[in-house]
């Protein structure tokens, strides 16, 4: 688990909600928030243009093999005459498709838990505490390792793996909402109308409580992407896709000749990370009102 | 330190343990095909399953299958790798101390360098040195690690000669003595700085802004107007309070550390778990990585209990919470 994300959740949850709606426009306008923003959006455009964008297919052989960088390969090609170029940029794609959908199964679970644990209270939000700190201990990486040995590779289980273990820094911080709501006037207000607590937690609480778990959300998945890229770098990703982790294992056996298998494929990782953490830095600074 | 906080947190320690072991059971008897593939691996005979499905009992009603196979790990039992022919935990026994002193040097460098690093950039707030020390850091931070362990081997061991590229010793080393104990320490400065250096960038933020938020308290301002030496202030009143934050972490990180060292171990030939559970994964040996999962859970179980134990010490205010 990120150590920084581990700090801002216990920052998060220590802010008092409301007064949040401009705090984003006003994170992406500090200048690590403007290079995060840039950033991730880069990745995601390169990720769902994919197709358009890459001037080969990434798995047919199309130059000699092992040239190094040049006007037709701008990143160089691999032993069997690939494009590097278009390997990362499909590479871009995979590590999008793990990162959203771990991001969706984070949100559902991280919220589901962290409402239901905030708003019941008593032994619910003990039992759900308790399954919490477990998970957390978890070691995520060599459990995939386990889900992959048991059940094969594919970005399905990877997915699904990630998300189930991921979740506990966001239900935490959306717990820490629900308990600064729940005693709010408009929470009230509606208890007061009558409406069922079903309704209260996903009409009144939920909307309230989700930004701050959302910024979270990038520095989680910036941590879920270097888990991918290190599966993949062990050979264990998904063999019908390019991944960034598979292109910089092939850069390993080639090492001493080609310097630049493994340098584009680790710096695209760099990058999206980098971005994911400082788009979420910014936004976590912004709404704990720190800068 | 109380011995009900102790005792307390100890018995913590049991559900998340048995949490870990049934979740192993769990994945052993979801996984697809028949759980003696998921126990004994793929390669086995028909003899060889039957004498499995005898041990774990799996013909018997899956609580008492539980039973069967948690007592035999609690026993240090993790089952047979079919394919070494040998218990899975000799095999790991074997592996386990290259990870061990690879992961463990990788823990006290990027602690003592973080911290170090933190401070350094904290009493320098906003200058160069700072901006310096936040862009590297971040940086860092998002490398992958095998990035970084490729990069120092292309610039430090292949183009300067510096650093040896593979492995753990010199074929034709010292077997012995002083030389043997240099000549390893000469292979593992490479992959510990590749593994300790996100863990550095890590403990570096955190110990700068616990820095930054303490000097900025009241009791600084009184020890500066004192006169006591800006020294002083920063090591002897502030650095206790401000390094809270880092010692939190420090259980979380064991988990992440020894995760980095499976990839590192690969990148520089490290003979540590890493090859192992690579080529364990290659041979679809599942009892070696089902093993190896029990064992870095555990630890980083412990290594949360130890952490908790060393904050609570430090900081009075959790033991009577």
């Amino acid at each position: 688990m990120s150590a920084t994300a581990e700090l801002a959740a216990v920052r998060l949850a220590a802010t008092p909600p409301g007064r949040r709606a401009r705090l984003f426009a006003r994170a992406i306008r500090t200048p690590g928030g403007l290079v995060g923003i840039v950033t991730v959006l880069a990745w995601i455009l390169v990720g769902v243009a994919a197709p358009l964008l890459a001037p080969y297919d990434p798995f047919a052989i199309e130059g000699p093999a092992l040239a190094a960088p040049s006007a037709a390969y701008p990143f160089g090609t691999d032993d069997l005459g690939r494009d590097l170029l278009s390997g990362v940029i499909w590479g871009a794609r995979t590590s999008l498709i793990v990162a959203a959908g771990v991001a969706v199964l984070v949100v559902v679970i991280g919220s589901a838990v962290g409402l239901l644990s905030g708003y019941r209270g008593g032994w619910v939000d003990d039992a759900l505490m308790r399954s919490t700190e477990a998970f957390q201990v978890l070691p995520r990486f060599f459990l995939a390792l386990v889900v992959i040995a048991f059940f094969g590779p594919g970005l399905d289980k990877l997915v699904l793996v990630l998300g189930v273990t991921s979740w506990p820094l966001l239900a935490r911080v959306v717990r820490a909402e629900v308990l600064a709501l729940r005693s709010r006037e408009f929470v009230e207000a509606a208890r007061v109308q009558g409406a069922t607590w079903n309704r209260i937690l996903l009409r009144e609480i939920l909307p309230n409580a989700l930004p701050p778990a959302i910024a979270l959300l990038g520095l989680v998945v910036a941590q879920v992407i270097l888990i991918e890229a290190s599966l993949g770098f062990l050979g264990l990703g998904d063999p019908n896709v390019t991944s960034w982790g598979a292109l910089a294992s092939e850069a390993q056996r080639f090492l001493r000749v080609a310097w630049w298998l493994s340098l584009f494929p680790g710096l695209a990782i760099l990058l999206a990370v980098l971005g994911l953490n400082l788009l979420g830095d910014a936004v976590t600074d912004a709404l704990s009102g720190r800068r | 330190m109380t011995r009900r906080y102790v005792l307390r947190r100890l018995a913590q320690v049991i559900p998340t343990t048995a949490a870990i072991l049934v979740l192993g059971f769990l994945l052993i008897h979801l996984a697809p095909g028949d759980p003696v593939l998921a126990l004994a691996g793929q390669n086995g005979d028909a003899e060889y399953y039957a004498f499995v499905r005898e041990k774990f009992g799996l013909d018997e009603s899956l609580p008492s299958q539980l039973a069967t196979y948690a007592g035999n790990v609690v026993r240090g039992d993790l089952g047979t790798s079919y394919v070494q022919g040998r218990p899975v935990s000799q095999v790991i026994g074997e592996r386990l101390p290259a990870t061990l002193l690879l992961t463990s040097t990788a823990l006290v460098v990027s602690t003592a360098v973080g911290i170090g690093v933190g401070v350094f950039a904290a009493t320098r707030r906003r200058r160069w040195p700072d901006v310096t020390v936040s862009l590297t850091t971040l940086t860092l931070y998002a490398a992958p690690v095998f990035l970084l362990g490729q990069l120092a081997i292309l610039l430090l061991a292949l183009r300067l000669g510096w650093f040896p590229v593979q492995g753990m010793t010199d074929a034709d080393g010292p077997a012995t003595g002083i030389g043997h104990v240099l000549d390893v320490a000469h292979h593992l400065a490479l992959p510990a700085l590749a593994l300790a250096s996100q863990e550095i960038a890590a403990v570096a933020r955190l110990s700068r802004i616990g820095l930054l938020d303490e000097l900025a308290r009241d009791h600084i301002r009184t020890a500066r107007a004192k006169g006591v030496s800006e020294r002083a202030v920063v090591l002897r009143h502030a650095l206790r309070r401000a390094l809270l934050p880092v010692v939190t972490v420090l259980g979380g990180r064991v988990g992440h550390l020894v995760a980095g060292a499976i990839v590192v171990e690969v990148v520089f030939g490290w003979p540590g778990l890493g090859r192992l559970l690579v080529t364990a994964m290659q041979n679809r040996d599942a009892p070696i990585v089902l093993g190896v999962f029990l064992l870095v859970a555990v630890t980083v179980v412990v290594a949360n209990l130890l952490t908790d134990l060393v904050y609570a010490f430090l900081d009075p205010r959790v033991r009577y919470r």
